[in-house]
C-alpha cells in the first residue's frame, strides 16, 4: 500500500479521461432527438433552467438547421451554455421536468443538443454578438470563473470596459479547476474563455488575488463599480485526530492537481477513503479509480435518499468500482510513521430532520475501520469569512449578502456565484453573473 | 371469418392491394417479387412508345423528421423496349396465374396509334388496361397524360377509340389536375370505360436547394415540374374519390383509388369512399414490398373485429356521410375536456387555443408544470387542440347538444334566430 504516481499506461489514462457523455457524431444522430421534442409552451425544461434557456426554441432551430440561431438562443440566456452543457447535473434541472418524464418515456436530450449547437459555435468562432463602441466607464470584477465571465460579457456587451482579477494562472474557476476530467478539458475551458471574451473590452489579470495583491479599496477608486465572483476556498476541515497525516488531501486541491497536471504526474493511493456524497466527492472518487487506485470507499453520514449528489453521478460511482459506505462519519484517521494507514468511521443511525430539513444523522455507539492510504475530504467547501471581514462585506456564515439583483451593503459593490450562494452549480452562477451584469448597468445609468 | 380476396370488373385478385403503375412495377424482376411478398396485383408501368428518361427523378417533401411525406417524380412512361415488357408480362401472367396483370397504356392522341397499342398488349393475356390520362409531365408536352385527362372531350375520343379494340375490361385513370375529376370521369364513362382510377400525381415544385438555388430534383442546374404523391395527398384523392362515387350516373362505375395509401386504415377509408380496390406506389417506393403484410393483416383484423365478411359489405359505407355544409347540424356542439390524470402539461393545446383558435383554456402557473384546463363556456368545439394533443385519449370532445332537433343552416335562417351564441 502506498502512494505513488504514474501506474497506468498513457493508453489506460486517455481511456479512462475520455469524454464521459460524447456528443452527436452527426446531424442525422442530433436530429432524431431534436425532433423528438414537442415544441411545449412556456416549456417545464425552460422553467427548470437556472438561466432560462428557451429551450425548444434552440432545438427547432436545430430542426430547422438555423445552427447560429440554435447557439445564439442558447448563450443569449447562458454565456456559457457550452460549458453547462457537459456539466449540469440536467436529470435534475431540465431533463428531469421533460414532459417525456410523464409518459415514461426517455427525456429529450437538451444537455448533448445544447452542446451540439454551442460547439459549433465554439469552434467555429461564430461572431454572434457584437459590442457596444465603449461609453468610457470602466468595471472591476474579481474572479474569472462562471459568475464573472458571464457578468463581464453582459458588462462589455453595452460598451462597458471590464477589468476581471483572477488569483489562478487561467481563467473558468472551478469549471477549469474544479470539474472531473471527463467532463470537460482545461483546454475545452479555454475556449470557452476565449470565446466569450473575443467579444473584446475584457482584459483578464491572471495570477491576481484580492487580499494578496490588491484591495477592494483599491479597486474602488479606479472603477465605476465592482463584482465579486471570488468563489469559496478549501473544504472545510473534519476536525478529527490525524487529519494532519501525510495522505490526506482536500478535494478541491485533489482536482486542480488533475486539472493542471499530467495524468501520471498525479499520485493516488492504492486504498482511497472519500469522505462526502457531494458532486465534488463522487468526481474526487471516480477519478481516484480513473487514476489506479484499487479501492475507492464513499463515506456519507446519511442515505441514499438524502444524498447531495445526483442519481446520475452515484450510478457513475457504482460502475466505476467506488463502494458507498452510507451513515458512516469519519471518527479518527489511523496512521504510522506520519502516514495514513486507515480511517475508523462511527455508525450513524437518522433521526428526526435538522435544520437543513434532511433526516439527521445520529451515533450509534458502533464504528468499524477501513485500511486506507489516503483520505479525500470532500465535505463541502469553505467560504472566505475573513476576507469578507476585512473588506467589510456583510455576510452570513462566509456566504455575501445580496440583495435587490446582486447588490452588496457597499455602494456599487456587486457579488454572485459560489460567494453568494455558497456553492451550487455552474449555471446558477452564471444567471448571478448575468443579473449581475444588468443591476450594475441601472447603477451605472446605462 | 373474413375473406379480403377481391374482385374487380371479373379481374380476381388475393386481396384488394394492387401495386401502381410506376417504377416498381416496370420490370419481372420487380413484380416477382411483389407476388412473392403476397400482393394481389400489378398495373404493369405504363407501355408506349419508348422513351428516354433524365437522371435525378425524385425529389421528396420531409417534415418534422419524417421522411417522404411527399414525393414528387419527373419519370417518364416506361423507358424499356415495348417487346420485353410484352415478353414479361406474359411469363408474370403464366407464372402467377391468381394475381391480377393490368396494363397501363399511353399511346399518340389517334386512332391508329391507340389500337395498335391495344392489341400489342392485349396478346399478352393481361386482365385489364388502365389508360393512363393522367400523368403530369414530360408526356404532356407531347399531348399526352395529363392533358387528355383534363380536357372531356379528347378523353372521351381516347376512350371510344380503345373501347373500338378492347377485349378485357378498361380502366380510365383520372388527373387529379382540373377543378373537378367529374366532368372528364362522366365524359369517360359515357365512351364506355369499365371503371375509373384515382388519382393520379398532383402538378408540383417540389423546393429549392438554398445553396444551389436550383429546385429540386436538379437535372443539371434545373428542373421541371413534377407529380406529387405519397400521404401528403392522400386526403385530396379521398375527395375526389368521393364526388365520383355521390355522382348519380357513376355511383355503380367500380374505381380504383389510388393516392397516398401507406397503411390498411388508408385502404379501408378509400373503400369506405367507395373504391372497390386500391393501388399503392409510395410507400413501397420508401418501405419495400413487405408492406403488404401489414395492409392485409391490418385490413383483416379490422373486418373480423366489425363483422364485415366480404369487402363488398363495407364498401362506400361513408359515402352518404359526407354532405353539403348547409345540411349540417347546427345543434350539434362538442366541447373539449382534458384528463388531467392524462395531461404531461406540454402547453400544446394552450397555445393553438390562445393564439389561433378561441381562448378557451385556462393555464394556472405550476413549477414545473403548469395546468390547464377547459373554460367550457368559451370552448366551440373546433377539435384544434385536440389534434395538437401529443397523448393518445388526453383531450376528448364531449357532445353537449344546443338543442334536441336537427337544425340546418337554411332552417336556422327561416327561423331568424341569432348568430351570436359565443
Amino acid at each position: 500500500m502506498a502512494i505513488k504516481n504514474n501506474i497506468l499506461s498513457q493508453e489506460e489514462y486517455e481511456h479512462n479521461f475520455s469524454d464521459i457523455h460524447p456528443p452527436f457524431e452527426r446531424l442525422s444522430s442530433a436530429l432524431v432527438e431534436a425532433n423528438r421534442c414537442l415544441f411545449c409552451y412556456d416549456a417545464p425544461c425552460t422553467n427548470a433552467c437556472p438561466t432560462s434557456i428557451d429551450v425548444p426554441q434552440f432545438i427547432k432551430q436545430i430542426v430547422s438547421r438555423n445552427e447560429k440561431g440554435s447557439a445564439k438562443t442558447i448563450f443569449d440566456s447562458n454565456i456559457f451554455g457550452a460549458g453547462c452543457s457537459r456539466v449540469c447535473p440536467v436529470e435534475k434541472l431540465c431533463e428531469g421536468a421533460c414532459v417525456f418524464n410523464l409518459l415514461d418515456e426517455p427525456p429529450i436530450p437538451i444537455a448533448k443538443l445544447q452542446r451540439y449547437s454551442t460547439e459549433k459555435a465554439i469552434a467555429g468562432k461564430w461572431d454572434l454578438y457584437l459590442r457596444k463602441k465603449s461609453i468610457g466607464k470602466k468595471v472591476a470584477i474579481v474572479g474569472a470563473g462562471p459568475a464573472g465571465l458571464s457578468c463581464a460579457h453582459g458588462l462589455s456587451l453595452e460598451g462597458i470596459d471590464v477589468t476581471i482579477f483572477e488569483k489562478n494562472p487561467r481563467g473558468g474557476g472551478l469549471m477549469t479547476y474544479g470539474v472531473a476530467a471527463y467532463k470537460v478539458t482545461p483546454e475545452f475551458c479555454q475556449d470557452e474563455i476565449d470565446w466569450i471574451t473575443s467579444i473584446g473590452g475584457i482584459e483578464i489579470k491572471y495570477n491576481s488575488m484580492l487580499g494578496r495583491d490588491f484591495t477592494l479599496e483599491s479597486l474602488k477608486t479606479n472603477y465605476d463599480a465592482i463584482f465579486l465572483a471570488i468563489g469559496v476556498g478549501v473544504t472545510r476541515e473534519l476536525d478529527i485526530p490525524g487529519e494532519e497525516l501525510e495522505g490526506v488531501v482536500d478535494a478541491i486541491n485533489f482536482i486542480h492537481g488533475i486539472r493542471s497536471m499530467k495524468y501520471s504526474e498525479i499520485q493516488i493511493g492504492d486504498k482511497v477513503a472519500v469522505i462526502g456524497m457531494g458532486m465534488t466527492a463522487i468526481d474526487a472518487a471516480t477519478q481516484s479509480k480513473r487514476l489506479g487506485a484499487k479501492e475507492v470507499n464513499l463515506i456519507y453520514r446519511r442515505t441514499e435518499k438524502e444524498k447531495p449528489c445526483t442519481d446520475a453521478e452515484l450510478e457513475l460511482a457504482r460502475l466505476d468500482g467506488c463502494n458507498i459506505i452510507w451513515l458512516a462519519s469519519p471518527a479518527e484517521i489511523i496512521g504510522e510513521n506520519g502516514k495514513v494507514t486507515g480511517i475508523k468511521c462511527n455508525k450513524l443511525s437518522l433521526v428526526e430532520p435538522d435544520s437543513s430539513g434532511r433526516a439527521a444523522p445520529k451515533l450509534t455507539g458502533e464504528t468499524f475501520t477501513l485500511s486506507a492510504d489516503m483520505i479525500i475530504k470532500a465535505t463541502g467547501q469553505l467560504p472566505f469569512s475573513d476576507l469578507l471581514e476585512i473588506e467589510k462585506i456583510e455576510h452570513s456564515k462566509g456566504k455575501i449578502n445580496t440583495f435587490d439583483n446582486q447588490k452588496t451593503n457597499l455602494s456599487g459593490v456587486f457579488a454572485g456565484g459560489d460567494c453568494v450562494n455558497g456553492g451550487e452549480e455552474v449555471v446558477n452562477a452564471v444567471q448571478d453573473g448575468k443579473i449581475g451584469a444588468l443591476s450594475i448597468l441601472k447603477y451605472l445609468c446605462c | 371469418m373474413t375473406n379480403i380476396e377481391n374482385n374487380f370488373l371479373g379481374i380476381k385478385s388475393p386481396n384488394p392491394f394492387w401495386l401502381a403503375s410506376a417504377p416498381p412495377t416496370d420490370k419481372k424482376i420487380n413484380v416477382t417479387r411483389a407476388f412473392e411478398a403476397g400482393w394481389g396485383g400489378v398495373v404493369w408501368k405504363t407501355l408506349g412508345d419508348q422513351v428516354k428518361n433524365v437522371s435525378s427523378r425524385y425529389a421528396a417533401l420531409n417534415h418534422d423528421g419524417q421522411r417522404m411525406v411527399g414525393l414528387n417524380n419527373i419519370e417518364l412512361i416506361s423507358d424499356r423496349p415495348l417487346e420485353i415488357n410484352l415478353k414479361e408480362i406474359k411469363e408474370i401472367i403464366r407464372e402467377w396465374p391468381d394475381r391480377a396483370v393490368i396494363a397501363s397504356l399511353m399511346a399518340n392522341t389517334d386512332r391508329k396509334s391507340w389500337h395498335e397499342l391495344i392489341k400489342r398488349v392485349q396478346d399478352t393475356g393481361c386482365h385489364g388496361f388502365e389508360l393512363n390520362f393522367g400523368c403530369p409531365h414530360g408526356m404532356t408536352e407531347r399531348g399526352m397524360g395529363a392533358v387528355v385527362g383534363q380536357d372531356p372531350e379528347i378523353a372521351k375520343m381516347v376512350v371510344e377509340w380503345v373501347m373500338e379494340v378492347a377485349q378485357i375490361p378498361v380502366i380510365t385513370k383520372l388527373t387529379p389536375n382540373v377543378h373537378s375529376v367529374v366532368p372528364t370521369a362522366k365524359a369517360v364513362v359515357e365512351a364506355g370505360t369499365n371503371g375509373l382510377s384515382l388519382i393520379n400525381t398532383i402538378q408540383s415544385l417540389m423546393g429549392v436547394d438554398l445553396d444551389t438555388l436550383i429546385p429540386y430534383p436538379n437535372v443539371g442546374g434545373q428542373t421541371a415540374f413534377g407529380g406529387y404523391c405519397g400521404p401528403a395527398v392522400k386526403p385530396i384523392a379521398l375527395k375526389m374519390l368521393t364526388t365520383i362515387g355521390q355522382n348519380e350516373m357513376m355511383k355503380n362505375i367500380p374505381v380504383s383509388g389510388i393516392g397516398g395509401i401507406s397503411t390498411w386504415k388508408d385502404a379501408v377509408e378509400f373503400m369506405l369512399m367507395g373504391a372497390g380496390n386500391v393501388q399503392v406506389c409510395t410507400a413501397v417506393m420508401k418501405h419495400g414490398f413487405k408492406i403488404i403484410n401489414d395492409l392485409c393483416g391490418g385490413l383483416n383484423n379490422w373486418m373480423d373485429e366489425k363483422g364485415f365478411a366480404t369487402l363488398e359489405d363495407f364498401r362506400g359505407l361513408s359515402l352518404n356521410k359526407v354532405t353539403h355544409w348547409e345540411a349540417l347540424d347546427l345543434n350539434y356542439h362538442i366541447v373539449a375536456r382534458i384528463d388531467q390524470d392524462k395531461c404531461i402539461h406540454c402547453g400544446l393545446c394552450y397555445i393553438s387555443c390562445e393564439d389561433a383558435a378561441h381562448q378557451s383554456i385556462s393555464i394556472t402557473k405550476g413549477i414545473p408544470y403548469n395546468k390547464y384546463m377547459i373554460k367550457e363556456n368559451e370552448c366551440v368545439g373546433c377539435n384544434l387542440c385536440k389534434l395538437v394533443c401529443p397523448v393518445e385519449d388526453c383531450i376528448s370532445m364531449i357532445e353537449q347538444r344546443k338543442g334536441d332537433e336537427y337544425l340546418n343552416w337554411h332552417e336556422f335562417v327561416r327561423r331568424g334566430l341569432p348568430l351570436n351564441d359565443h
